[in-house]
């Protein structure tokens, strides 16, 4: 009998003004109980329109299935058939734009989709804990094959491979693997456990990680192919951050997210025992509406920020951060400046940060993004008192790669040009994520890992 | 982990390490940098490579005991392994075009400087060099640096070595008597960098600075390294570390590496009563 009530179980958390001051995990997870009755609420519909909402087509309704009766093994079993990061994804994965979007549960006004982000989570935490299968390496099948970069779509591109039996290394140029799932996204929102868990399966299953290997530097692309790999997968990513380029971007205080969550996340600078810097801000504007500014901003006011400010340029409609990530910094105290567009940074006799001045906006006709065009109001300029700034605006992918990798193509904006099969213009380098699309998702880009380490196998077998 | 396989103290504030490195020692060219972490506690710091042996898969890093990190680096002995070492970063040295050039070293610039002025002796280049010290104590590779130039100017700021002043003052010299260059490459603390700018200027000698701001990742990542030349915004990590000297912003970038001073001031009064080094906690 299907559990027909109209919204999700809500989701254990931390008190909101309790964990905006430590970087504990925010959602603690369903319990058995609270699984089982939110996969009654799938109605294991003939369409699933679940699966074709998700970029690596989870099979949802059969795991949920399996939730409802108990039967959590299987249920892990199902879900990594087609998606190596159980564990990650269901965390951090848009849902409500992607398989719960699509829930016919939540096609009624005022009614939610079935919280199948949670649930993932659920299954995969609950196998990490209790799952008993010991992974052995497959036989090696003797191709070789290069995967540049440790982030999402490289671990997924990896995994695949390597489940049968190619030989896989991964190249990461920071010195710990996991790419933004390490330095951009924060402990609070995924474990820095459960990603390096995910990176020790993957040995487990014969990959080779190699750290320290910047490609474009320590490394090339050609250099990488003269060592006897077959093919290459470059998921490199965005790493570059883009900055407003406006006055006093450089004051003393002012960081690209990139920087603030790199110290926060990777170098750890929230632990006393670590050496990392970090300004100690009592009040800090973000720059920018995605999910990197939620983090930062919750970031900035875990580290004792009286004061923390985002910044963005439309409304709250255009957003382009996760629903959950609002709802979670707004009731964390963090104060949202909307339709406010920054012109100036101020600084004292130092040369550190002191205001940031800003400018009203209105919402015009619609972009060419389909979003309403924010329009200065002249005359409406003031300023925020604050010490520190974090630019996050986005970021686009390093051109490290492309000026040493001889006919590479890239687009106008620095991206990787890639067919739908991950193919690039060299023959036998693949490419995806961000990388290739620009800064999105987590999930995007481990759906483009997995088509790549596809497209691979099969130029590997029609070599 | 990369095992400090040389060292040793050049005086009582530098130390010099060969660390086995091969990926690195196999593409370090000069004016290249490396980013090296201490262990899981430590950050990354940028040094530029003072030399590289392919062959024993070796980069030579020469330090100034400085900075917090950098001065629990001086305390780890030969033998001993650190947790990172990355690079080659940063773009080499540029040498096309030139025929004679100025290498002006200023301290521990000197280390950086040094494989500048071998590389280019090698090529042909005829390379003159000041290289300007406080004191005589603090005089390192001056035989090294004889042997990769043809004229070398040693100064030191009180005179116990060489000759007496700041390298300015002797470029100023040099400059005055009509000497010619096709550049000058001013490597050194920024405020010695600052003023080798201003005195090549109204020569209009072309005047290349290798810049050390403060990174996190030192591959285009973070920004933290920006510098304003030329009026635009640039990572020194990626479109440097050479720049330009002429346009650099200095003041802006001493005040940006000054950042994190007042912390590491604090940080730095855990001060170990074995060793007399910095330690943790």
């Amino acid at each position: 009998m299907a559990n027909m009530s109209p919204k999700k179980n809500p989701m254990p958390e931390q008190e909101p003004l309790v964990r905006n001051k430590n970087f504990d995990e925010v959602a603690k997870g369903y319990t058995k109980e609270m699984a089982m009755d939110e996969a009654a609420r799938c109605l294991n519909c003939k369409a699933k329109p679940c699966v074709s909402g998700c970029p690596v087509n989870v099979r949802i309704p059969e795991f949920i299935a399996q939730v409802a009766e108990g039967n959590f093994e299987e249920a892990y079993k199902i879900i990594k058939s087609t998606n190596s990061l159980p564990a990650v994804c269901g965390r951090v994965c848009p849902q409500e734009n992607q398989c719960e979007g699509q829930c016919v549960r939540g096609k009624k006004e005022g009614s939610e989709g079935v919280g199948i982000g949670r649930l993932e989570r659920f299954v995969a935490d609950w196998y990490m804990e209790n799952g008993k299968d010991e992974i052995v390496a497959p036989k090696s099948n003797g191709h070789k094959v290069a995967v540049i970069g440790s982030g999402p779509a490289g671990l997924t591109c990896a995994g695949d491979l390597a489940k049968e039996g190619y030989e896989v290394t991964i190249f990461e140029t920071l010195h710990t693997a996991g790419g933004v799932l390490v330095y951009g996204i924060p402990e609070f929102r995924l474990p820095k456990a459960i990603v390096a868990r995910e990176i020790d399966n993957l040995k487990a299953m014969g990959v080779k990680v190699e750290t320290n290997m910047v490609v474009g530097r320590t490394i090339s692309v050609d250099e990488i192919f003269a060592q006897g790999f077959e093919a290459i997968f470059i998921g490199s990513g965005a790493g570059l951050p883009q900055f407003l380029h406006i006055p006093g971007e450089n004051m003393l205080g002012v960081y690209s997210a990139n920087e603030y969550l790199t110290r926060i996340n990777l170098m750890k600078a929230y632990k006393e025992e670590y050496d990392t810097p970090i300004a100690k801000s009592k009040a800090v504007a973000v720059v920018g509406g995605g999910n990197v500014a939620m983090d930062a901003a919750r970031c900035a006011k875990r580290l004792g920020a009286e004061k923390v400010y985002i910044v963005y340029r439309r409304s709250i409609d255009e957003l382009p951060a996760r629903a959950e990530e609002v709802h979670h910094a707004m009731e964390e105290e963090i104060d949202f400046r909307l339709l406010n567009n920054p012109v100036e940074i101020h600084g004292d006799e130092n040369g550190r940060v002191c205001a940031i001045e800003c400018v009203e906006m209105e919402l015009g006709e619609p972009d060419a993004s389909g979003r309403r065009r924010p329009i200065e109001k002249v005359g409406s300029n003031f300023k925020l008192d604050v010490d520190t700034v974090i630019i996050a605006i986005g970021t686009s992918p390093n051109p490290l790669i492309k000026s040493t990798t001889e006919g590479l193509e890239t687009n106008k904006k620095g991206c990787i040009v890639a067919d739908e099969a991950g193919a690039t213009s060299r023959p036998g380098v693949f490419a995806g994520g961000d990388a290739v699309t620009g800064a999105a998702t987590v999930i995007k880009a481990m759906g483009a890992g997995k088509t790549a380490a596809a497209s691979i196998k099969e130029y590997l077998a029609n070599k | 982990m990369y095992q400090i396989v040389k060292k040793r103290r050049l005086n009582d504030i530098e130390t010099l390490m060969e660390i086995k490195a091969p990926a690195v020692a196999a593409k370090a060219k000069a004016g290249q940098f490396i980013m090296f972490r201490l262990d899981e506690f430590g950050e990354r710091v940028p040094l530029t490579i003072a030399g590289y042996d392919r062959e024993k898969g070796t980069v030579t890093i020469i330090f100034q005991h400085m900075g917090r990190s950098t001065k629990m680096l001086a305390e780890v002995a030969e033998g001993d392994y650190i947790a990172d070492f990355v690079g080659p970063m940063g773009k080499p040295t540029n040498m096309e075009g030139v025929n004679k050039v100025m290498i002006v070293g200023g301290g521990v610039g000197c280390a950086i400087g040094y494989p500048v002025a071998k590389e280019m002796h090698e090529k042909g280049i005829e390379v003159e060099m000041i290289a300007g010290f406080k004191n005589k104590d603090l005089v390192i590779l001056e035989d090294e640096m004889k042997a990769a130039t043809d004229k070398l100017y040693l100064m030191t700021d009180d005179g116990s070595y060489g000759e007496k002043g700041f390298v300015t003052a002797k470029l100023q010299e040099v400059l005055e008597s009509g000497a010619k260059y096709d550049a000058v490459y001013a490597i050194g603390p920024p405020i010695m960098m600052k003023f080798t700018c201003a005195t090549t200027k109204p020569f209009g000698v072309k005047t290349i600075v290798s810049l050390n701001p403060i990174m996190v990742d030192a591959t285009g990542m973070c920004g933290g390294c920006r510098v304003t030349v030329g009026g635009e915004t640039k990572f020194a990590c990626v479109d440097g570390p050479e720049f330009d000297g002429h346009q650099v912003d200095f003041d802006e970038l001493m005040r940006r590496n000054a950042f994190y001073k007042p912390d590491e001031a604090k940080a730095n009064e855990h001060i170990c009563h074995l060793t007399g080094g910095v330690r943790r906690g």
